[in-house]
């Protein structure tokens, strides 16, 4: 029985009608990772031991039919942390740091019943969008293995789009779920700020990041997401709303808005091969008898200026707490205080966060606090306040959720950040907005995925999983697998 | 020259909650070290910060108390700064929107009164502790780490150091009476930080202030202020320039040391905390609050005087703690004279109390037992003497019915005449040298004679009737 194609549904329909044990769907996890991981590297650790202990239990007390997360293998994102195995962040700094408290979205996966194999790939501490800036480990993408999985969450699309599970948990800052997504053929959703708790996610953006599910079909994603959200007294942003996000799914479309900004579809800034797919899913929409009209977000090209710099703000203080004094790296020769937590920044931190740490501290100085932090914080108004009205006019809006195909890898090097920064541009605007985007397979270009994001009004992920189903039923796009050297062709 | 002493306050106080400020850990003092803290003090990766609630009560509460007006928009921000008692390498405080500000206070120096404005009340989370140790190690106790902290700054309206000395009574009585904190210096509950400065008279620009740490008491506040004040003096004399300096107390020699010089301003690079959403107060709540704040202590020491008849000095002494002046006012509703209540509380109550370093609170003591022990004293049914054994029963546990007690312990006062001059005439046969002495203009002898009686009623003769009782029958000799 080929398991690595499945979705969370079918392998809980094999679990449920006893065909499969969930002993041997985690065996059948690790021996398929065996083969492919290798080609792959999407993993930093893996924990075949407690996934096995965890697998038996499930089987012992028996599958809970009612409980479609039950038993099913899941990857987590190595920037959540956990009590089981170490929390890097793809970080020196954290490489062999084990925390002492289980994330609360970990937390929730195993009351749940699933299985965490293993800690996915990531830029460090989440920042880049390519997986390269991680410092333990170098992911590529299954579709193409001379290209980058995209990022931060390399690792858990790859994981998940080389079939070793069905599901993995990412984070996204501003881009960070849905662009590996998208360059892998997966559905990621970026939630509404507040949706998910963030209690154990190791902040990057507080005002910014979110944890969120990638899955191979709409359905799962709605899935994992309602165990993954509601109200965490441990996190004071965290929104207490009790919404069924599957709830929609199976409505039809027929005369739901979908607005498509002009910005999005901008030749200037999106290759025409994307575009061109991306056009086609829309027409797709518009046969499903939703209502196309065009609109516009004018303060959109702002959105990377203005994202850099609350995010740079805010990591700059968030990462000031890595010290070499209570964990993490630690310079063993140091003979002054000041020299300690120099030397271990210096030699734990790698030149990505460094250079994000060092824009940060400028954007917040007391010399550009105005022009920098306080301006980009007005640009953040004014943005969240155009989706606002234009969410108001339409149900929906839609664009691409990348400006290329996932490029080669070492194309998008530090030589030039500022040109790699501009790739975010369509993703970063949902972040400042705190408004919630489903990235969904689209097609193909040169047989490498493209994906659409779906993007909708705070706390409207039901409608997001609605219309990502509904185009989803009409396609097929999410049924195409990459072929992987060792790994089965479908 | 002469110069006019220009001084600004920044007092902190520890607010009363039972956990911390943003983490479940237990807040308190003398635990041992490290023992309350959590992820969240320690700054796990990961962790989040989550708001007190009775913490930001308890900081509105006093900033209505000082008079200020109430940021109902508000938030936390960070300042952002490295130091091994700060594992966050940020404090949660609150920058430009403190929970109170434009608030108050009125002071008296020698009968002068003078209001010192209070610029601003706002709430932050305290650091931990550096305990540098004998064997050249540096230890960190995070137990403080996240404290629920208020800081009051004032005005620079202050002229001399006390004035400066006067504003932290008040300050303290003030904070002390709405209960917010328990205010003690010496357990680091509250600490000040002075800012000072010079100027020639009649000059409306300030001049270059000083601040001054390691105050650790109100005397050295005053202290090293003057110390400052006299330095600063010289310099400017001498025709050279005060700097912008930290300089430390040290309370074995009363000078101040330099610390370090301050070269522009410091860049915490503060910021809005992105991991509290920023709140609103409603005006129910600050209604609420400000129905819960009690007289103050310059109200309390009016009512004293003028309505219960008290001298000045007891009701200072009366409102020296919110404790001790809610003990006193209840005494006397239930029923207590208020010149004897204040008596017993300034007398057997606080010694009892300082030979046991407790607050009137803690001890099995009740107002309605004290009233009426006051009463059974009045009534003469106990003696002034007896009242003392009564008030250690009353130490001993809570005691809902003295009469009671007092007749169990079989110490009602002897009164009764028909009971009484038996017992006198007796003793008088007995002793007829001491009757003739008498006589004879020896006062002293009759002294003897009601010790007599004393002693033969094991001191529940009431005094006074034995030497009425007792003249009488003297005079029949």
């Amino acid at each position: 029985m080929s398991l690595h194609t499945k979705t969370i549904e079918e392998l809980h329909e094999l679990l449920v009608n006893k065909e499969l044990t969930v002993v041997e769907l985690v065996e059948a996890t690790f021996d398929y990772m065996e083969t492919v991981e290798q080609a792959v590297g999407a993993f930093i650790s893996i924990d075949k031991e407690n996934a096995l202990a965890a697998a038996k239990l499930v089987d012992e007390r028996g599958v809970d039919p009612e409980n479609v997360l039950d038993g099913i293998p899941v990857a987590v994102k190595d920037n959540i942390v956990t009590m089981d195995q170490k929390t890097t962040a793809a970080s020196k700094m954290l490489e062999d740091f084990v925390s002492v408290y289980d994330a609360t979205v970990v937390e929730k996966l195993k009351e749940a019943g699933m299985i965490i194999v293993g800690k996915a790939n990531l830029d460090e501490f989440a920042m880049g969008g390519t997986t390269e800036t991680s410092k333990l480990q170098t992911t590529k993408n299954p579709w193409d293995t001379s290209r980058v999985p995209g990022g931060s969450s390399g690792g858990s699309a790859a994981a998940v789009a080389a079939g070793m599970v069905p599901a993995s948990l990412g984070t996204d800052t501003g881009g960070s779920i849905r662009q590996p997504a998208a360059y892998t053929n997966l559905v990621g959703l970026k939630p509404t700020y507040g949706t998910v708790s963030r209690y154990g996610a190791i902040a990057f953006a507080s005002s910014l990041d979110q944890v969120g599910p990638l899955t191979r079909t709409v359905k799962d994603n709605a899935i994992l997401l309602n165990t993954l959200s509601g109200k965490d007294l441990k996190d004071d942003t965290s929104a207490g709303l009790e919404i069924d996000f599957t709830g929609a799914i199976g409505e039809d479309i027929a005369g739901l808005k979908v607005g498509m900004p002009k910005e999005f579809f901008d030749e200037e800034v999106v290759d025409e091969d994307v575009l061109t797919v991306v056009k086609e899913a829309v027409k797709q929409l518009e046969a499903l008898e939703a209502e196309i009209v065009e609109v516009s977000l004018p303060h959109l090209k702002y959105g990377v200026p203005a994202y850099y710099a609350i995010a740079s703000a805010e990591a700059s203080s968030n990462l000031q707490r890595f010290d070499g004094v209570r964990y993490g790296y630690s310079h063993q020769e140091a003979n002054t205080l000041e020299e300690l937590y120099v030397k271990s920044r210096s030699e734990g931190f790698g030149p990505e966060v460094k250079r994000r740490i060092v824009l940060g501290g400028i954007a917040l100085g007391i010399d550009h606090y105005d022009e920098l932090y306080g301006q980009a914080t007005k640009v953040r108004t004014i943005i969240r306040n155009e989706f606002e009205k234009a969410l108001e006019e339409v149900d929906v809006l839609v664009g691409p959720s990348t400006t290329s195909i996932a490029p080669e890898m070492g194309q998008k090097d530090a030589d030039d950040p500022v040109d790699a920064y501009r790739g975010d541009i369509l993703t970063v605007p949902v972040n400042l907005a705190g408004i919630p985007s489903l990235s969904i397979p689209a097609g193909f270009s040169e047989g490498l995925p493209v994906g659409m994001q779906l993007i909708g009004n705070y706390f409207e992920e039901a409608t997001l999983y609605k219309v990502g189903h509904a185009y989803e039923q009409a396609t097929d796009h999410h049924k195409q697998y990459p072929t992987l050297e060792g790994g089965a062709n479908e | 020259m002469n110069f006019e002493t220009v001084i600004g306050l920044e007092v902190h106080v520890e607010l009363k909650t039972n956990s911390k400020m943003f983490s479940p850990s237990p807040a308190g003092f003398g635990a041992e070290p490290n023992s309350n803290t959590n992820a969240i003090d320690w700054a796990y990766p990961g962790v989040l910060p989550t708001p007190n609630e009775k913490g930001i009560e308890l900081a509105i509460k006093a900033a209505l108390a000082l008079n200020c007006e109430i940021n109902q928009e508000t938030k936390f921000d960070r300042k952002n700064y490295i130091y091994p008692d700060n594992p966050k390498a940020y404090q949660i405080t609150q920058d430009k929107q403190p929970i109170g500000k434009n608030g108050f206070i009125e002071i008296d120096v020698d009968g002068e009164k003078k209001k010192i404005r209070i610029e601003r009340v706002h709430l932050e989370e305290d650091a931990g502790k550096n305990i540098h140790g004998d064997d050249g190690y540096s230890y960190v106790d995070l137990n403080r780490q996240g404290t629920a902290l208020l800081e009051i700054v004032s005005e620079a309206d202050m002229r001399s150091p006390e004035e400066a000395y006067a504003y932290l009574e008040t300050l303290k009585q003030m904070i002390q009476f709405t209960r917010v904190s328990d205010v003690k210096m010496e357990e680091g509950s509250m600490r000040a930080d002075a800012n000072i400065s010079l100027r020639p008279y009649g000059q409306e620009e300030f001049g270059v202030k000083t601040e001054l740490k390691n105050l650790n008491s109100f005397n050295n506040v005053r202290r090293g202020l003057i110390y400052e004040q006299g330095r600063q003096e010289r310099l400017l004399l001498a025709g050279e320039e005060a700097l912008q300096e930290t300089r430390r107390y040290d309370d074995s020699n009363r000078q101040t040391t330099l610390m370090r010089v301050k070269e522009g301003q410091d860049d915490y690079r503060h910021f809005p905390e992105p991991d509290i959403f920023p709140f609103t107060i409603s005006d129910e709540k600050i209604s609420e609050l400000r129905a819960e704040l009690p007289e103050m202590p310059v109200e309390r020491r009016k009512r004293y005087v003028e309505e219960l008849e008290i001298p000045a000095y007891d009701a200072e002494v009366l409102t020296d703690t919110v404790e001790m002046s809610d003990f006193f006012d209840q005494t006397v509703e239930h029923g207590a004279d208020p010149k004897l209540a204040s008596n017993w509380l300034m007398g057997e109550v606080s010694g009892y109390l300082n030979s046991e370093q407790v607050n009137i609170e803690e001890t099995t003591l009740t107002p309605k037992a004290l009233a009426e022990m006051i009463g059974l004293i009045e009534d003469e049914t106990i003696s002034s003497k007896i009242a003392k054994r009564v008030f250690t029963e009353l130490t001993k546990e809570q005691v809902d019915d003295v009469q009671a007690l007092v007749e169990e312990k079989g110490w009602v006062q002897l009164s009764d005449p028909e009971q009484l001059l038996p017992i006198i005439r007796e003793i008088l046969d007995n002793n007829e040298q001491s009757v003739e002495d008498f006589k004879n203009g020896k006062d002293r002898a009759k002294g003897f004679l009601v010790g007599q009686v004393m002693k033969e009623t094991r001191g529940q003769a009431n005094p006074g009737v034995v030497n009425k009782l007792l003249n009488q029958e003297l005079n029949k000799r």
